[in-house]
């Protein structure tokens, strides 16, 4: 297209004024975000007297301090993190065991489509929330980590993205591997999932955002705030302000550090590891949408 | 025959675990529909409690908000499935306009970002900045003059702020299809339409449009199985009392009868009613995109 650049003045002008709507969107996508990280650093006076916009008036740490010394909030980060470890790499294993099998055609796995429609009907139709508790309560995992962990288990909809990825893999690769005597799980873990490394990186970065940012099951089937992870409790005190949850401590801290202060401080310790996994779920994940929505 | 199924022994083994695990997470809760005509009682569980037919589905539509909450659910999900065509096709147009690479780039990783962000963070900072006393939307809004706005306490104002605050988290996501969609056009059509003389302007009518039609056509349709979604999450964290009137959806009546008030065969009921258009509206939808655009799930 370099050849027909347009000068034209309107066109300049549209150009102009599109780079500066742009930029004011993208901006304004990021003040809120901004704004709130600033209160975090803030003193809680400056903060009360509303002095407070995008940069940290009586900069200190001491909201930080406050949250990364409250037991609850460390435990529950560490519940986080623990359901990440366990629940990502099953949720991975079971993706690719599901989908290699259901990419191959009928005549080579007679059950491929009664098996597929199996897994996307339950995308279709669900027993909706209060079955979906009795189940859990049922099968006696309620109140332990396996109730974060087993329930969503199998994510249906990344099954499909990777199926349909494993499809797009040539077939000679497969024929040639099956002539040379490898097995149906050799094909699988020494040819598919290497060839399909940056799907399943992207696969893999979903889960750990879904898991990291999963809160409402821990807080209907957790019972004891003990076991809730990172976002659950972050539900009770920042969004819900469960006031039972408060303890002697913090009233005392309060006098220093605001509730405000502490509030965005808590939040952003816990926008931190998605900040960290983000650089890469920007360089595959655009990919993977693209891969799960226009497929050939 | 027997070879064969010696040889598909293999697929079968890999797909057992997740099929096990689906089994019992997926379809006893489906099974565990019948809860819906029945009185629970908690000794004998959802399989063996007294069936009670309808009396459940007639409690239902006796509650005095029923008609709000389902009214409510129809204009916030439809609202949000307008604005997450509209605004991402809008963006993506804009941002193909701009040539300068590093320029898009940092623009599309700033708009993605608040997708990953959970309900919880984004409902702790909106709680913050739409204040009416402290926040720094209102607060700027006082530098024109404007008395504040109780964004999430006035039941006037709480749709719309839903709709915005759920733009904001997704519209970047929302545009990745359609940059893909664009990067795609042949430039020689662009080319062709030059040497006849259209501008830029006729070009993007002319030209790009027409490239564009067929993803916002599936996009659309595929976003018609979300009609009862008003986004639970959101909703949940950011709703009170005084805005239940506008603000009150399917799901989270559903939550409050059952998980609250433990009425658990009425909340079955409600959320059946839900899962049952959901699935209509699902099928049709997939029918849609078949038909037009020949989109298959697998």
């Amino acid at each position: 297209m370099i050849m027909h650049i347009q000068t034209s003045i309107s066109r300049r002008t549209f150009l102009a004024f599109n780079y500066v709507l742009l930029t004011a969107v993208a901006v304004a996508c990021l003040l809120p975000l901004v704004n709130v990280l600033a209160i975090s650093f803030s003193s809680s006076a400056a903060v009360g007297a509303g002095k407070v916009h995008l940069w940290p008036v009586g900069f200190n740490l001491k909201s930080y301090a406050f949250v990364l010394n409250k037991p609850e909030f460390a435990k529950s980060f560490l519940v986080s993190l623990g359901r990440v470890a366990v629940g990502v790499p099953l949720n991975m294993l079971l993706t690719i065991l599901i989908a290699y099998p259901l990419s191959k055609g009928s005549r080579e796995f007679r059950f491929r489509n009664a098996y597929a429609w199996y897994f996307v009907l339950t995308m279709l139709f669900s027993g909706g929330l209060i079955p979906w508790y009795m189940t859990i309560k049922l099968t006696g995992i309620l109140d332990t980590f396996w109730a974060m962990i087993l329930p969503g288990a199998v994510p249906v909809f990344n099954v499909i993205l990777l199926l349909n990825f494993f499809k797009s893999l040539p077939d000679e690769i497969d024929q040639a591997a099956q002539i040379d005597g490898a097995g149906r799980w050799q094909a699988l873990w020494r040819i598919a999932v290497p060839l399909s490394a940056p799907a399943v990186a992207t696969l893999t970065l979903f889960c750990i955002v879904t898991h990291w940012n999963a809160w409402f099951d821990g807080l209907i089937l957790m019972n004891r705030p003990e076991h809730y992870p990172l976002q659950s409790y972050l539900q009770t005190v920042i969004v819900n302000r469960d006031l039972s949850l408060v303890t002697a401590q913090d009233l005392l801290n309060w006098s220093e550090v605001s509730d405000r202060t502490s509030k965005a401080a808590q939040v952003f310790v816990a926008v931190i590891p998605v900040l960290l996994v983000y650089p890469f779920l920007q360089k595959y994940f655009a990919e993977g949408i693209v891969m799960g929505s226009v497929k050939g | 025959m027997r070879r064969k199924t010696i040889r598909e022994l293999p697929f079968h083994l890999m797909i057992l675990p997740g099929f096990l695990l689906v089994l019992i997470y997926s379809y006893v809760p489906m099974a565990g529909i019948v809860m819906a005509f029945e009185r629970l009682v908690p000794s004998k569980g959802m399989f063996m409690s007294p069936w009670v037919g309808w009396k459940n589905f007639e409690y239902m539509l006796r509650l005095p908000g029923t008609l709000d909450v389902l009214r409510n659910t129809f204009v916030i999900a439809g609202m949000k499935m307008v604005a997450g065509i509209v605004v991402p096709v809008t963006f993506a147009l804009l941002l193909n306009e701009a040539r300068q690479r590093l320029f898009r780039r940092s623009i599309q990783t700033i708009i993605y970002f608040p997708h990953f962000l959970s309900w919880i963070i984004l409902s702790g900072i909106l709680i913050d900045i739409l204040s009416p006393s402290t926040g720094i939307v209102n607060g700027m809004l006082g530098l024109v003059k404007i008395p504040p706005v109780y964004f999430l306490g006035d039941s006037r104002w709480f749709p719309f702020t839903l709709v915005l605050t759920d733009t904001w988290k997704e519209f970047g996501y929302g545009t990745i299809v359609y940059l893909a969609a664009l990067t795609g056009i042949n430039p020689a059509l662009y080319e062709a339409a030059s040497m006849d003389g259209a501008g830029r302007l006729r070009q993007t009518v002319s030209v790009t449009l027409p490239a564009l039609l067929p993803m916002i056509v599936l996009m659309s349709v595929l976003s018609l199985g979300n009609i009862l979604n008003a986004g639970f999450e959101q909703v949940f964290n950011l709703y009170s009392p005084q805005v239940y009137k506008t603000g009150d959806i399917i799901d989270t009546l559903v939550f409050r009868i059952g998980l609250e008030n433990a009425n658990y065969g009425v909340a079955t009921a409600v959320g059946l009613f839900k899962s049952v258009v959901s699935f209509v509206m699902v099928g049709l939808s997939y029918l849609l995109a078949y038909r037009l655009t020949d989109y298959r799930i697998f």
